[in-house]
């Protein structure tokens, strides 16, 4: 009998459905659904295509969590979909946003902001007192700045906002430059008065969001200002700093916020981008417990200052020697840097005799102690800011060096305000913005108020920096007001409540594409309105 | 009966998942407060002012049993609670997220079968070859790299140097290939190799021996007396890489800004908010449990013995 293949009726035996043609067919699917959905082709013409009509693509770390601007806030304004009633300008001098001025009242007790006659919402209506007097009522009963503000009463008049004060409190406009403050449509909120829609009334409008990663937005073509020359954005939010380095690197994102110093050194390399540093007014300073029994003696916090290299931080860790801290103050801030002020610098054999003159002798391994007891002290900080934790590691390194046992903890970064809140905290480190609202004073008056506070002085206060931070507050007078911005930061160099360490510097990328790239040292807009694309 | 202990297997791990989440967060160190706060508000902005009007808002005063109670008790009700960070039901996005973590994991799970089981069958039929021997030993390394190490290799060449691929994002489909290639790598090696020994096996074994004696073409016996039994223990062995694929994604997801599950999984640990830790756990905890019970009817299906010697029994 001739060898025949098996009959095929033994398909038929089979209780499952694998035959080898299904088998064939899924394997088939697969791949062609795996391959259709991939798309490659789109992916590669995006990158390398025309710029005319393309989207602008932004890589930044912040998510959008929340569409609430109490929250997220900064996320929308940064995009120039919201506004706020007033605005700051790439020398962070105040200028009209979304009122076009402002007036006081002689007793300095009435502000009134004129709306711009022709602003319209997103929606198509028009921009009223009575509709941006709702937000900032929000924004003053969620946490935010506008709470701190000594206000009594807020109105709509007409075309113009009202705002009444309890006392005279010359940062008013600025506080009203914070993102918190963002004039949102009436159609934005739910009936319970959450956000449904972040629907604002800035060049660009929000075309889809997707949380907590994505965000596109396109032209609003009603806009009354000047129409922006680039027509769309994407907004990418990625947490993962080498993910952003490949982003730009790639040329996948046209601008790229916030790079490791190590990943930019290495960025720099790249031909096809431009590299933006800037100073920024954000300092990264220790938080220092002066309540705490070993370090109330303002001759070990002396001690601790001199004997930390500044400049040996800032060119390893930050790969920026300028950004060493001398004083408080960045010269960002120019009204508030003194630059006549003599520099914190470092001089370990000065610090030592300090530490022996407060009564704390070195032992036979070099670590001091006083009364048996050694000067063992916990630094936190957090990972928020990547060059935290490194820059611990050195200030432990220096100040072993003078005799101090220093341990870090490396945690979340509300374990500062709640260690201050506690009374736990010892040390901590930290980057303190002094631009949540455009005049310092808004971070100042949390900082070093009668209590301390949260992010600044623990168990440290000065009549001397509470009166000149009150007159400030009150005084319009610019004399004046230089004179006691200069004793306020004589008094916390001398005193040393925290204990500046670096200047923050704030770095991005942009591609060659892009032309008239601007970096807003306050970090409230990305500035996409004013770029425009290379021909 | 099959189904009545799918269920109760789904019910279990619900309940200890939720148990288990609810306990670690408990357990870490810092004031869950100041932690959502900061989630919330960026932590420029985070005070003690605003961590006690999260307190009050969310009753984080109340006492351990009282909100362990309260979440579960949504939960029989078939509800998930309401993020601490954004105020959003769970429920809500979840679902968003679900999608995308539904759609990365079956490209990368069905990419991974299929690499490994082709370059299963070369190695096995070739092994001495210097292809099965390269692939051998690439199949060893990736299964020793970590899904991170994979992603930033392959973004570096595939989307930094070539521009092939998007590096990040999830736009087009486009940006789901690198994801899921670095997931399906690490999978697809090990798959290889278990293929790959299964089909020795079977190369070796007296009834394909007496297939090809009966002059069945090699294609042919293949198909008939090798496919089906490794298709046994390459299933079963899929099923355990599930957990690999589970892990893979939460890392993968933040690595390439998929907004999916292990996504948020990873923010919501960050900002201490537990609905969502709870819920997100919980939902990659019955996915698991889904994926192995159908793998279980497959596994079934494939193998009848299986059903047989239960209605034996």
């Amino acid at each position: 009998m001739p060898h025949s293949p098996l009959p095929k009726t033994r398909s038929t035996h089979r209780t499952s459905g694998l035959t080898r043609r299904n088998c064939l067919l899924v394997a088939a699917s697969s791949v062609l659904a795996f391959s259709s959905a991939a798309q490659i082709a789109p992916a590669k013409a995006s990158m390398t295509g025309s710029n005319a009509n393309r989207a602008l693509m932004v890589a930044a770390p912040w998510e959008i969590g929340s569409l609430d601007p109490s929250k997220n806030g900064f996320v929308f304004s940064r995009l120039e979909i919201t506004e706020t009633l007033v605005e700051a300008d790439q020398q962070g001098d105040l200028v009209g946003g979304l009122a076009t001025r402002w007036d006081v009242s002689k007793d300095q007790l009435t502000w009134r902001f004129k709306l711009r006659p022709a602003a319209k919402f997103h929606d198509g209506t028009a921009v009223t007192a009575e509709t941006a007097l709702r937000s900032l009522e929000r924004a003053k009963a969620n946490p935010g700045v506008l709470g701190n503000a000594p206000i009594k009463r807020m109105a709509a008049e007409g075309d113009t906002v009202v705002v009444e004060l309890t006392k005279p409190f010359a940062a008013l406009a600025a506080f009203l430059a914070h993102n918190s403050t963002q004039i949102l449509a009436a159609s934005s909120f739910n009936a319970d008065g959450s956000v449904k829609a972040v629907i604002g009334s800035g060049p660009y409008k929000i075309s889809s969001v997707s949380p907590p990663t994505k965000l596109e937005a396109v032209r609003f073509e009603q806009f009354d200002g000047k129409k922006p020359a680039v027509q769309a954005i994407n907004y990418l939010a990625s947490s993962r700093g080498e993910t952003r380095g490949m982003l730009a690197e790639s040329a996948q994102a046209d601008l790229v916020f916030t790079h490791d110093p190590a990943s930019f050194e290495r960025l720099k390399q790249n031909t096809k981008l431009q590299f933006h540093t800037l100073a920024i007014p954000r300092t990264i300073y220790l938080k220092v417990n002066a309540g705490h029994p070993l370090l109330k003696d303002l001759a070990v916090r002396q001690a601790m200052s001199l004997a930390i290299d500044r400049s040996g931080i800032a060119s390893a860790i930050l790969r920026e020697p300028k950004a060493a801290a001398t004083q408080l103050f960045p010269p960002i801030l120019a009204e508030w840097n003194v630059a006549a002020m003599p520099a914190l610098v470092r001089d370990q054999v000065k610090a030592k005799q300090l530490m022996l003159s407060a009564g704390w002798k070195p032992g036979a391994d070099g670590m001091l102690s006083k009364d048996g007891k050694a000067f063992k002290v916990v630094l936190r900080t957090f990972t928020d800011r990547p060059e935290l934790p490194p820059m611990a590691a050195a200030i432990q390194a220096q100040l072993k060096e003078i005799g101090i046992d220093v341990q870090i903890a490396v945690g979340n970064s509300s374990e500062i305000p709640a260690g201050h809140k506690d009374g736990t905290l010892e040390l901590g480190l930290l980057a303190r913005n002094y631009a949540l609202v455009p005049d310092p004073i808004g971070t100042l008056l949390q900082d070093f108020g009668p209590t301390g506070g949260d992010w600044g002085a623990m168990g440290w206060s000065s009549t001397q920096v509470r009166s000149a931070l009150d007159s400030l507050s009150a005084s319009a007078d610019s004399t004046k007001r230089s004179a006691l911005r200069g004793s306020l930061a004589t008094v916390l160099q001398a005193e040393l409540p925290v204990i500046p360490i670096a200047w923050y510097q704030h770095t991005a990328t942009s591609s060659k594409r892009l032309g008239n790239v601007q970096i807003d040292p306050l970090e409230r807009s990305y500035r996409i309105s004013s770029m425009v694309w290379a021909k | 009966m099959f189904w009545l202990y799918a269920a109760a297997r789904a019910g279990a791990v619900a309940f200890f998942v939720g148990l288990l989440t609810f306990l670690m967060t408990r357990a870490l160190p810092g004031d869950a407060a100041f932690r959502i706060a900061a989630g919330r508000y960026g932590y420029d902005m985070v005070n003690a002012a605003a961590a006690d009007a999260v307190r009050r808002e969310l009753g984080l005063d109340q006492p351990a049993w009282v909100q362990l109670y309260r979440w579960m008790a949504d939960l029989v009700q078939g509800k998930l609670g309401n993020s601490m960070v954004s105020g959003d039901p769970v429920m809500h996005e979840i679902a968003h997220q679900l999608g995308h973590t539904l759609q990365l994991s079956i490209a990368a799970w069905a990419l991974a079968l299929l690499m490994g089981v082709v370059l299963g069958v070369v190695i096995a039929l070739r092994p001495t070859s210097w292809l099965a021997q390269g692939l051998q030993w690439s199949a060893t390394v990736l299964r020793a790299s970590p899904a991170f190490l994979i992603g930033v290799v392959l973004s570096l060449g595939l989307a930094v140097h070539l521009q092939w691929l998007p590096v990040a994002g999830s736009d087009h489909g486009g940006h789901l290939v690198l994801p899921a290639l670095t997931l399906a790598l690490a999978m697809a090696a090990g798959l290889a190799q278990v293929v790959s020994h299964q089909l020795q096996a079977v190369l070796r074994s007296d009834y394909f021996e007496f297939a090809l004696t009966k002059a069945l073409p090699q294609r042919a016996a293949l198909w008939r007396h090798a496919a089906r039994n490794i298709a046994v223990p390459v299933l079963a062995y899929s099923g355990v890489q599930l957990v690999l694929l589970v892990e893979g994604v939460v890392i993968v997801e933040t690595m390439f800004a998929w907004p999916g599950i292990g996504h948020a999984l990873v923010h919501a640990i960050v900002a201490r908010d537990i609905p969502m830790i709870q819920g997100t756990a919980l939902v990659m905890g019955l996915l698991f449990v889904l994926l192995n019970t159908l793998l279980d009817l497959f596994h079934q299906r494939l193998d009848p013995r299986l059903l047989n010697t239960r209605s034996a029994s």
